[in-house]
């Protein structure tokens, strides 16, 4: 289980980007985070990768304080990051060199396969599209199986094709190992496709506006009417996240951190 | 290279224009019109009478001095106790360099302590240290080397250590959630960021060694081709001058080709333009 308990982030510029987070995610639940641009879910997920430290607050993965990346947890991050000096095999196994190289290697073929780049091994990551690094990512998150996966919009870099395609594949693997995810999206139909639930959040501080479950059972028909009313219902209330923004108390020290 | 020629064919993707071998290899061959056609001109004036060849002596009598030089054995006396400063002085200002770019650019209290030392010591014209060197290591080699190593620990230094202060956040990141140690984010994450610029700082110091050693030579030397420079000036002999300005050409050029030889495959993973340089 993942707690966020009263979690508070301000950067040293004085931006409040997270102010009394409350969140609980069941093993094996997949949350969804949407809101609006800055209201601080990049910097919720790096807290959760020990990235960096909150301010207030903590991070409790089955009852142990997060304060540094952590074994166990997967980062995919908005941007492919791949290391330019490895090959797409390198790349995608880069967190398993504790491994022996004829296991390593299984591992990794199986995992590339399945985002849809086998035979991609002994390429450079120049040789490739942001489309297919971003598949790499996602690969050398998911090949070390881990029990937390933090993904910051790790598909929007990518056409609707691929996009859906990638889902399919996601849920594939989540399938095969039930880890905790905590995802970010700006695309709502996205969250609805993957999550068990949705947290819409508020920028200026950053903070939790509205949470709605997602009881649809996989696989979910997109078409259908029940996808369509989640969606709708959660398209609402990212509206209303968006309008009715309360009293803008920090707005001086958000100007100052918007400056840069 | 077939790999990326299949990459590019399967992307469908107009990637540079596609050079072909033969076009290159003109090019290339195009870069030595000028100088040929100058030379032949400057060879057939001297032979007619028109133009005095003492001063500035044609090819034909540079080609036969070369040739002199080289069957005697000396070119390649000279040519070695060159070779060998160099060597020795760019070994010694690369490692020196190398290791103090490190430093600076890891830690900020070595930045603190000794950039600001190291800035001012730069401002100095290199040959300044000329008379100190002397009268501390001697006339003989080690004051010539140490010469070159000053010239060489410079580019090597700045470049190390801006380098490293210029990594990607981003990359480093994706070491930590890997929570790699700090000597395997050395080796498998710094390191290899900062290769090109790296090598790139070597080639600029290798360059400068070159500089530094006609300086040191020239200053007093009983061997190498910059003695040969001095020499040439005090027999009064053009040729050998140019003979041994030749042989500098081309010795650099070796260097500095063989360097980039072996760097070259360390580099094949990079996403540039100055692919052929
Ligand atoms: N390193 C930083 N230093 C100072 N302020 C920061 C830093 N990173 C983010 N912020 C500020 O914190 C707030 C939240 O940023 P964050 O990146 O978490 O937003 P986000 O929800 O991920 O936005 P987006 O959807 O655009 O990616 C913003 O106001 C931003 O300016
Ligand atoms: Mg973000």
């Amino acid at each position: 289980m993942l707690t966020f308990d009263h979690l508070s982030k301000t950067y040293a510029a004085g931006t409040r980007a997270l102010s009394g987070i409350d969140i609980s995610v069941a093993a094996g639940e997949i949350l969804a985070l949407v809101g609006g641009s800055g209201c601080g879910k990049t910097t919720l997920l790096r807290l959760v990768a020990g990235l960096d430290r909150p301010s207030e607050g903590r991070i409790l993965l089955d009852d142990a304080i997060i304060t540094e990346p952590r074994a166990d947890v997967g980062v995919i991050f908005q941007e492919p990051r791949l290391l330019p000096w490895l090959s797409v095999a390198d790349n995608a196994g880069f967190g398993l060199s504790h491994l022996p190289a004829a296991e390593r290697n299984r591992l990794v073929t199986g995992a590339l396969a399945r985002v849809g780049l086998a035979g991609y091994e002994a390429r450079w990551p120049r040789e490739l599209s942001g489309g297919q690094q971003q598949r790499v990512a996602i690969a050398r998150a998911l090949v070390t199986r881990p029990k937390l996966l933090l993904m910051d919009e790790p598909f929007s870099a990518l056409d609707a094709t691929t996009r859906a395609s990638l889902h399919g594949h996601l849920l594939a693997l989540w399938e095969e190992s039930r880890p905790t995810v905590v995802m970010v999206t700006h695309d709502v139909e996205e969250a609805v496709t993957l999550a068990d639930r949705i947290v819409v959040m508020q920028p200026r501080p950053g903070r939790i506006f509205d949470e709605l479950d997602n009881p649809l059972t996989r696989p979910r028909d997109r078409l259908s009417p029940a996808f369509e009313a989640i969606k709708r219902e959660a398209l609402r209330t990212l509206d209303r996240s968006l309008t009715d923004s309360e009293p803008r108390q920090h707005k001086a020290a958000e100007s100052a951190g918007m400056w840069w | 290279m077939s790999s990326i020629e299949i990459a590019e064919a399967i992307d469908g993707k107009p990637a540079a224009p596609p050079a072909r071998p033969a076009s290159r290899v003109g090019l290339r061959l195009a870069g030595f019109l000028l100088p040929v056609i100058l030379a032949i001109i400057w060879e057939i004036l001297v032979r007619a009478g028109l133009a005095n060849g003492r001063l500035m002596p044609p090819p034909s009598v540079v080609g036969k001095t070369l040739w002199q030089l080289a069957v005697s054995g000396e070119l390649w006396t000279h040519a070695l106790a060159t070779l060998w400063r160099v060597a020795a002085g760019f070994g010694i200002g690369a490692a020196v360099g190398t290791a103090l770019g490190a430093l600076t650019g890891a830690l900020p209290l070595a930045r603190g302590l000794l950039d600001p030392t190291l800035q001012a010591l730069r401002a100095i014209p290199s040959i300044a240290w000329v008379p100190l060197f002397i009268l501390w290591f001697g006339i003989f080699e080690a004051s010539k080397v140490a010469l070159i190593a000053v010239g060489v620990f410079f580019p090597v230094y700045l470049g190390v250590a801006a380098a490293i202060l210029s990594i990607d956040r981003k990359i480093v990141e994706v070491g930590r959630v890997f929570r790699l140690s700090r000597l395997a984010m050395v080796r498998r994450v710094l390191l290899p960021a900062i290769l090109p610029d790296w090598f790139t700082a070597l080639r600029g110091g290798l360059g400068l060694g070159f500089m530094f050693v006609v300086a040191a030579e020239i200053m007093g030397a009983s061997e190498g081709l910059g003695y040969l420079l001095v020499d040439g000036q005090q027999l009064g002999r053009p040729d050998t001058i140019i003979a041994a300005i030749i042989a500098f050409a081309v010795l650099g050029k070796l260097a500095d080709g063989l360097l980039l030889a072996i760097t070259r495959p360390f580099l094949a993973w990079q996403d540039t333009a100055r692919d052929r340089l």
